[in-house]
């Protein structure tokens, strides 16, 4: 028990730091390291408590998928240099205030809301989907997610589908020096558009203009 | 002080999510850090969902993170196409130029 508590508290406290950094770091890239940093130790909690599946799958999307778009984007966009140029232009912070107000209320909202908690135990409704030990982590969310959640699970899967549309059609440019292959210009054509028959005078040649 | 419950994982998650509100409300930098920041606040919401499941002994926060985390790689996804369009046609997303709506 000594030993969940201490590795407890070392992934909390690095998940904790690397968050701040997150948003406290002046260069975009190190705020994506200290963002892959954040959920390698949340993962490592998930793992710990039990959920094993769930922190694998975190590692893969989020280490794997997520941040190193976030890193190709940071990579596209030329950020770096408009940041310093923007730290020089101004440093100051006219809306400190009001934003750490704000979001101390919230986190005291939420610790009320803990510190408050209480739950009946036969207060919890009957279809509920109890945790079986015998078995491991991902064979019982196989179990359940492949019956009860089906309908949920191929939304998941339209979902993930949409983004993929929308980023290809958001991003998608014209480019005018390039010639695309285009079927209906192709097969339109037509003999008095496409061949031109030129009687050629002797020792002229032929003028042909692209 | 030894022994983990539910409340220091919801206290966990409660700290990591006024951290990412706290990164949309102070930033001065660019729109990635404050597409990073929300997903904080999802991260957040899972370490929230994933302690209940543990500790009332429930499957269903750990189906309802996995779909979670599908919407946040969507989420991702698409606010990053909408990023890059927006700097291909201004030339900036920095948040202090982005004031085209301001009136």
């Amino acid at each position: 028990m000594i030993a969940h508590s201490l590795f407890f508290y070392f992934f909390s406290f690095i998940a904790i730091i690397s968050a701040i950094m997150v948003t406290a770091s002046k260069n975009t890239v190190h705020s994506v390291f200290f963002l892959i940093l954040d959920f390698i130790s949340i993962s490592c909690l998930f793992i710990m408590i039990g959920a094993e599946f769930l922190g694998m799958i975190m590692l893969i999307v989020y280490v794997g998928a997520v941040a190193v778009l976030f890193l190709f984007v940071v990579m596209m966009l030329n950020v770096a240099q408009q940041n310093s140029e923007l730290i020089q232009k101004n440093n100051k912070y006219t809306h400190l205030p009001i934003g750490l107000i704000v979001s101390l209320i919230i986190f005291f909202e939420l610790i009320i809301v803990i510190g408050g908690w209480k739950f009946k135990p036969d207060i919890i409704s009957s279809n509920y989907i109890s945790i079986n030990s015998n078995i491991t982590n991902t064979h019982s969310i196989g179990n359940v997610l492949y019956t009860d959640y089906i309908h949920l699970f191929q939304l998941s899967g339209i979902i993930l589908l949409v983004a993929m549309i929308g980023a290809i059609v958001l991003t998608f440019k014209k480019r005018s020096g390039i010639k695309r292959q285009s079927y209906i210009e192709q097969i339109s054509r037509e003999k008095s558009t496409g061949v031109s028959l030129i009687d050629v005078e002797s020792n002229k040649g032929v003028n042909i203009d692209d | 002080m030894t022994e983990i419950g539910l409340g220091h994982y919801l206290t966990l998650g409660a700290i990591i999510f006024t951290i990412g509100v706290i990164g949309i409300f102070l930033n001065r930098k660019n729109l990635i850090v404050i597409l990073m920041s929300i997903e904080l606040l999802l991260l957040a919401v899972n370490i929230n969902l994933v302690s209940f499941s543990i500790f009332l002994n429930d499957l269903s926060g750990q189906i309802f993170t996995f779909f979670i985390l599908t919407v946040a790689a969507a989420e991702a996804a698409i606010g990053l196409a909408i990023i890059v369009v927006y700097y291909r046609n201004s030339g900036t997303i920095l948040v202090e130029e982005i004031d085209k709506l301001k009136g």
